[in-house]
């Protein structure tokens, strides 16, 4: 274990590098929570009655979004080890005294959270000085605010999880962008990237919550806001652990079968 | 004209030979754009109108962007990479020839699978139009092309204002992007709905509402008909773009060997 460990340090102190481009995206990302929070706000006039979570949850959310994005985007694709598979360098991880899986899983996690490290301070600040209703503001107790950590942690299992399935995959496709591109598209549509889940109509939201893209950033950024019932997150976080366990499983498989058929040629 | 065919053509053979990719690339563009116009149906399935809007004047408007920002960056591309030709000296090369360095910018990238987001944008404005967004006349019609072709320009000049940048940073700012991209994603509405303070920063710093809010309100019938030549208005916009790349280029010392 504390091979990965140490592994996933040194991801994440290299990742902790990359702060001008942090400092680009942020704008970007002020920009975008701003028009999403304006839009939202049109509606919220225009209708309230129709509103299915209050405005203020709604501006966590999108703030909280905004701030957590590279944890969870789906399009932050690491093609290095995508490359290492197609090109064969992956031979020279297998030298190494550890398992390949859980060497890719501390990779993504340090990946993942380095950027998100950067990132996430800035937005939180400049969306905390918002006005209410449309700023970050936490309407949670100490208790739910633990539970909104955790299911954050589970989130990036489950969003590496799926990831490292669709790495794996690569072992057996010539080409896994098919799959990628499906993927980017599932996710933002079923994850709650294009609307909140709480704004999908009927059926489809059923569908999304209990696909593995609904154990995204759906569950900890409702959980923040306060959008997810106590009593209700316990099944919810339930199902965060049944995904992660499932896409772990199904990507530890498919890499094992996969290095078993792979041949490397040359030297 | 005619050297600017035979480019199209080598890019269009370069794309063609690597056809999955480019299927998926224009499965990609058909996927995003299908999930922002999904957010609009969920919505307004849920709300019925937005500021007036129904469903199918708000696809009308998201289309006409649409088309615009395909045109424009499948034939702007090689201002969008302008860094790439900056970092590895191609520039050089391009100042050296006899020929416009607009031009050849131009002819350097051409992005045919982007030309699928203009497919994309003419579909679904032949959605809205089945639908019955609008009661057309023929001067509707120069309106609707107006808002496409000045569109596509007020794309442009932003990708000019982003390369001309590039001469002085050697990189591309990402920040511009917020302009480009986020103007495409977010004119599924039109800019009126988010407000007055970005209703007015699109039309007199970036024109983008001068082709999307202003003529649309001439299309539905909610404002008065020389609404609908402001399209014409936001070319004035490419003149301090133009004035920036002149600037950009006579800063323009070379960045390698």
């Amino acid at each position: 274990m504390r091979k990965y460990i140490s592994f996933f340090r040194m991801r994440l102190m290299a990742g902790l590098q990359y702060r001008a481009a942090a400092l680009a995206g942020l704008s970007t990302q002020l920009v975008w929570g701003a028009m999403e929070v304006l839009l939202y706000r049109a509606f919220w006039l225009e209708h309230p009655e129709r509103f299915p979570m209050g405005m203020e949850a709604l501006a966590a959310y999108i703030w909280l979004q905004q701030a957590f994005l590279t944890l969870f985007s789906l399009w932050s694709w690491e093609f290095e080890l995508i490359n290492s598979v197609k090109t064969g360098d992956v031979a020279y991880e297998l030298t190494r005294p550890a398992d390949l899986y859980g060497m890719w899983m501390a990779r993504s996690l340090a990946v993942r959270l380095s950027r998100a490290l950067l990132r996430m301070v800035p937005v939180i600040l400049a969306a905390v000085c918002i006005p209410a209703p449309y700023g970050l503001r936490l309407h949670t107790g100490p208790a739910v605010f633990l539970l909104f950590l955790l299911s954050a942690l589970l989130m990036l299992v489950v969003v590496c999880a799926y990831t490292l399935l669709i790495y794996a995959l690569t072992f057996h496709l010539t080409d896994p962008n098919g799959i990628m591109v499906l993927s980017v598209a599932a996710a933002d549509l079923l994850g709650g990237g294009v609307v909140p889940l709480p704004f999908l109509p009927d059926g489809l939201r059923q569908i999304a919550s209990l696909s593995p893209f609904g154990s995204m950033q759906n569950v900890p950024l409702r959980i923040f806001s306060g959008d997810i019932p106590l009593p209700e997150i316990p099944a919810v976080m339930g199902l965060q652990v049944f995904w992660s366990a499932v896409l772990i499983l199904a990507g530890y498989l498919l890499t094992r079968s996969g290095l078993r058929r792979t041949v490397i040629a040359g030297g | 004209m005619k050297l600017y065919i035979h480019f199209l053509s080598i890019h269009l053979r370069g794309a063609m030979t690597y056809r999955l990719s480019f299927c998926l690339s224009c499965l990609g563009y058909l996927l995003t754009t299908m999930n922002v116009f999904f957010g609009v149906v969920f919505l307004l399935d849920r709300f019925q109108s937005i500021g007036g809007y129904t469903l199918p004047q708000l696809a009308l408007c998201f289309s006409a962007v649409l088309s615009a920002s395909g045109l424009a960056e499948c034939f702007g591309r090689g201002f969008d990479v302008f860094d790439r030709l900056l970092s590895d000296a191609r520039f050089d090369r391009i100042m050296v020839r006899p020929r416009s360095l607009v031009f050849q910018v131009l002819c350097q990238e051409i992005k045919p699978a982007v030309f699928f987001r203009f497919v994309n944008g003419v579909i679904l404005l032949v959605w809205a139009m089945g639908a019955g967004a609008v009661a057309w006349t023929p001067w509707k019609w120069v309106t609707l092309a107006l808002m496409v072709l000045c569109g596509a320009l007020v794309f442009f000049g932003m990708y000019l204002i982003n390369a001309a940048v590039c001469f002085f940073t050697l990189e591309h700012v990402e920040v511009l992007n917020i302009f480009t991209d986020g103007a495409r994603e977010y004119s599924k509405y039109p800019f009126g709905v988010y407000g007055k303070g970005v209703l007015y920063i699109l039309t007199f710093l970036v024109p983008l509402a001068l082709v999307q809010h202003w003529p649309l309100q001439y299309l539905l019938d909610r404002g008065p008909a020389w609404y609908g030549a402001l399209p014409l208005a936001a070319l004035a916009f490419l003149a301090p773009c133009a004035l920036l790349w002149r600037l950009g280029v006579g800063h323009y010392c070379s960045t390698g060997s």
